[in-house]
């Protein structure tokens, strides 16, 4: 990173530090990027901030995702226990869902800075049972789609949102495809049906199968503190 | 006093100026445009999802079918991101060939581009030329990669492999090809890659003032972009325009420039900018694009002919081990199984790396909890926001406009679906 980047970084952390330490706000920078993590019920308070104050400047949304963290950090293979008679090969599918943290769903913005030259990523936490968080269309007109692909995918509703509907699955779909407790699969298949002469859906009849395991792995070039021998 | 409503009418998916499988809901009052409701998803492949359960090297592939016209970008916003997560850096030659094919990729982009457009508002010769000079620019991928189109030539560290001394040959001749045909096409084939994208970096900006005779001042042309689709620089950076969208418009940003990756920094172009921001200032901003691309494409080759060198990083655990040490190193052996059947582990944390596509901000975010698979992988693909806009360009426009603005919004369906 250049020194004029790394100045204008802390700069903005800085100011960040500033403007949003009374709203509960938790800033951190990794791999050189920040990210603001902001409480549901003051997300329109700082997203009002980040646009419109000039040490912020955030003109555009650049991007919006919704993210399902039910399944963080597991893997589907045991790699730090190994007994005499060696380990299991096998796959461990089972892994149950961590569905009912109150963390489960997050909604993240990036936001880009012309003026500034900067990047900023926020985060909003939102909970399993009503996953709902303030739609930021009247403040950046480009997350109307992307808070509709949100509620599409992960089934995050956007309070405020002028026409919530699904965007991306089909017509009638059911469920929320992106979520990690929906199989990758699917539920539903399609096929014509020549004695009703339509189209007609059925249960899957395919098994959801792993090709490679998820594996974790605590690879020692990557802890924190040391540099790359 | 007969009531009078509003006509709705069905644009797609089956139309041909509908891009691949748009369809459009458009409310009508006479031939004006009330509102335009696109129903987007009809390509929606999941990609995204399919990737959480993949290795990351293994998602590459799936890179080029987003953006199906601008394949290598699309590859190099993931393998960035995916470089910024293991913090690597790319051998300095491998960023020269990865600015060259970007450049290419960009010039095949708006190839593909003009000829469509031009196509839907009524400009046919122009569509034959444009895919006249994308052979040769598919070629060049056939030439690195073996594939026309999907070609997974970036990977994380590098380039898959160093660029060819010879080009491939046509042969034979036909009843449709007689012998001194062949070897007309051929005379350009006689080098080494390099050569023939110089040469055809030497025949280009001719082919350019072609296309513009065609069309630049062409009265029928102007008429049906002239004044269409206007967007102020306000709305387009609320509508979260990026690339030519947003310098039609009238605003200087080009992440080559502003925010510099690969070899960018190091060659000399100019961001031509619009002033209207309609159709046609965004027509003249992709056809300077292309120009200037081709300034790029020439120092770059300038550039990889004077400084051979190492095209991917040195570290097993990401890159590939020669194939001859494979067969007789045990290590090499052991290195190139774990690669190709597990993968490497990134560390715990998220990043964000964008690039300049030639639709706008290509960006992949990766959320990583230390497995060998992302735990989240969000394609930030320019022409959704694009899209999402159809419906504020086109009101108040006449029915026929609504093609003009598809075609300037240049939206491909693999990237809006995913």
């Amino acid at each position: 990173m250049t020194t004029s980047s790394f100045t204008r970084h802390s700069k903005l952390a800085a100011a960040i530090h500033e403007h949003f330490i009374t709203l509960d706000c938790a800033l951190h920078t990794e791999f050189s990027e920040l990210t603001l993590t902001v409480p549901n019920h003051h997300l329109l308070e700082v997203a009002q901030i980040l646009r419109d104050l000039p040490c912020f400047h955030f003109e555009q949304l650049i991007d919006l995702c919704g993210v399902d963290y039910a399944a963080l950090g597991q893997s589907e293979w045991e790699t730090e226990v190994a007994s005499n008679t060696g380990f299991g090969r096998s796959v461990d599918r089972d892994s149950a869902f961590n569905v009912a943290d109150s963390n489960r769903f997050a909604v993240v913005y990036h936001l880009l800075s012309l003026t500034q030259n900067q990047r900023l990523r926020v985060r909003v936490y939102a909970d399993n049972d009503d996953p709902i968080v303030d739609s930021i269309v009247p403040i950046w007109k480009s997350a109307d789609w992307f808070e509709r692909e949100a509620f599409d995918l992960y089934g995050i509703l956007f309070q405020g949102h002028p026409d919530l509907r699904r965007i991306l699955t089909d017509y009638g779909f059911i469920g929320h495809p992106f979520r990690k407790d929906f199989p990758l699969s699917g539920q539903v298949e399609m096929r014509y049906d020549p004695e009703q002469s339509r189209v007609v859906y059925q249960p899957v009849s395919i098994e959801p199968r792993v090709l490679v395991p998820r594996v974790i792995r605590e690879d020692s070039r990557y802890v924190k503190g040391l540099t790359n021998a | 006093m007969p009531e009078i409503r509003n006509y709705t009418l069905n644009f797609g998916p089956q139309h041909p100026s509908a891009h691949g499988v748009l369809r459009l809901v458009l409310e009508l009052d006479g031939e004006i445009i009330e509102r335009a409701d696109p129903h987007i998803g009809l390509l929606h492949r999941g990609t995204e999802k399919l990737a959480e359960y993949k290795p990351y090297n293994q998602s590459i592939g799936y890179m080029d079918r987003l953006d199906y016209v601008s394949m290598m970008c699309n590859e190099h916003g993931y393998v960035r991101a995916i470089e910024k997560l293991l913090g690597i850096t790319i051998p300095e030659r491998a960023q020269y060939i990865r600015t060259l094919f970007d450049e290419i990729t960009r010039i095949l982009n708006h190839l593909m581009w003009l000829g469509a457009h031009g196509l839907d508002i009524g400009a046919m010769s122009i569509f034959l030329y444009c895919f006249r000079e994308r052979e040769d620019l598919l070629d060049c991928y056939e030439a690195v990669s073996g594939a026309r189109l999907h070609a997974t030539y970036y990977r994380p560290g590098g380039v898959y492999r160093d660029l060819p001394d010879q080009m491939p040959q046509y042969q034979g001749s036909s009843k449709w090809h007689s012998a001194k045909t062949i070897a007309q096409r051929n005379g350009a084939r006689q080098g080494s890659l390099l050569d023939f994208i110089d040469d055809f970096a030497y025949r280009f900006p001719k082919y350019v003032d072609e296309y513009e005779t065609l069309l630049t001042d062409n009265r029928i042309w102007k008429q049906r972009t002239v004044g269409i689709g206007v967007v102020s620089p306000e709305r387009a950076l609320q509508l979260g325009f990026t690339g030519p969208m947003l310098r039609g418009s009238g605003i200087e940003w080009d992440l080559r420039k502003k925010q510099p990756y690969a070899a960018y920094s190091q060659v000399d172009f100019d961001i031509p900018v619009g002033v209207n921001g309609d159709c046609y200032d965004r027509y003249l901003v992709r056809m300077e694009e292309m120009r200037q691309s081709n300034r790029i494409v020439k120092q770059c080759v300038a550039w990889l002919r004077k400084n051979p060198g190492s095209v991917m990083v040195g570290d097993n655990k990401v890159a590939p081990p020669q194939r001859a040490a494979v067969k007789s190193d045990m290590e090499s052996l052991i290195h190139h199984f774990k690669l190709f059947s597990e993968g490497y582990c990134p560390p715990c944390g998220e990043v964000y790396a964008a690039v300049e596509a030639p639709k706008g901000e290509f960006g992949c975010y990766i959320i990583s909890d230390g497995a060998n698979k992302p735990y989240r992988l969000k394609v930030r693909a320019p022409g959704f926001p694009h899209l999402a806009a159809l419906n504020e360009m086109s009101k108040g426009h006449m029915l026929a406009d609504v093609v003009a603005i598809i075609g300037t919004l240049d939206i491909v369906f693999g990237e809006i679906d995913r």
